[in-house]
């Protein structure tokens, strides 16, 4: 049996689900933030296996999805930084991370 | 790629993905994710993308990880306690993720040149790839811009971060 582009798409789809699930179910703001990050790891294995699948004329894999996976990777640090300094201010001004304990706009 | 290094690293990728959302305590919800993340760079390595990979297990699996795992201990977040599930927003959360995964597979299976096998890489005798060399090319010749805007949004977020992190919340 050989692989074909349908089993990495087959795979970063389960991913992605997986991750989706997870966001809509469950309700601490740090597992939720983690699920997020599988989400674009499920994107990215997809954009790996279309630049492998697409090899031009010169025999090589489709370097330009490569950069774009590059830079969702550095993006997705700079926002793990951001959304966790995020949850740090929340969790001393409120001392939970539990989403239903979050309710109020303003407080 | 060798398929059965395929499936045996895509199942214990997808396994540990479940552990993720399935456990109940943060630092084993962290570990699984590490896990996920390690055998996401095999899957990568099978795709001949061994640049991504070793980023991937620098930044996503060692950086990104660690900063969570900090996160959790500075919280010093314990398993959650039990609480009674809303069951309308449970329900509602499966049917959404099961649609999601049946739109899916439709969607693959009209893909026209899904079921094709991977092309072979054309290489001179005794060649290896070099996809860091042609990785940079690209990044240098092609994308310098965005490269620039995101030197600038790695600039701003840890501005942000300073800032979040020294104002007081009253």
């Amino acid at each position: 049996m050989t692989l074909t582009l349908n089993h990495y798409l087959l795979v970063s789809g389960l991913l992605f689900t997986i991750g989706f699930a997870g966001v809509m179910l469950r309700r601490n703001i740090i597992i939720i933030f983690m699920c997020l990050e599988l989400m674009l790891n499920a994107a990215n294995l997809s954009l790996v296996a279309f630049s492998r699948f697409n090899v031009g004329a010169d025999g090589l894999p489709n370097f330009n999805a490569q950069v774009l996976t590059f830079f969702i990777i550095t993006v997705a640090a700079a926002e793990v930084a951001v959304g966790l300094a995020i949850i740090v201010a929340l969790y001393r001004a409120r001392q939970t991370t539990h989403v239903e304990d979050i309710n109020s706009l303003k407080f | 790629m060798n398929p059965i290094l395929f499936w045996l690293f895509s199942i214990l990728m997808l396994g540990f993905g479940i552990s993720v959302v399935a456990n109940r305590n943060p630092v084993a919800s962290a570990l699984s994710l590490v896990v996920s993340f390690f055998c996401l760079a095999a899957l990568y390595v099978g795709l001949d993308a061994y640049f991504l990979a070793s980023i991937q297990v620098v930044v996503y699996a060692g950086a990104v990880m660690v900063l969570f795992l900090f996160i959790i201990m500075l919280l010093d977040l314990k398993a959650e306690v039990r609480r009674k599930f809303n069951k309308l927003a449970l329900g509602g959360g499966a049917i959404v993720a099961l649609g999601f995964a049946a739109q899916l597979l439709g969607v693959l299976g009209s893909h026209p040149r899904g079921d094709q096998p991977f092309p072979a890489l054309k290489l001179a005798e005794g060649e290896t790839l070099s996809d860091l060399q042609k990785v940079g090319e690209t990044l240098f010749s092609q994308h310098t811009l965005p490269f620039q805007i995101i030197g600038v949004l790695i600039l701003v977020a840890t501005i942000g971060v300073i800032v979040i992190s020294k104002r007081e919340l009253k």
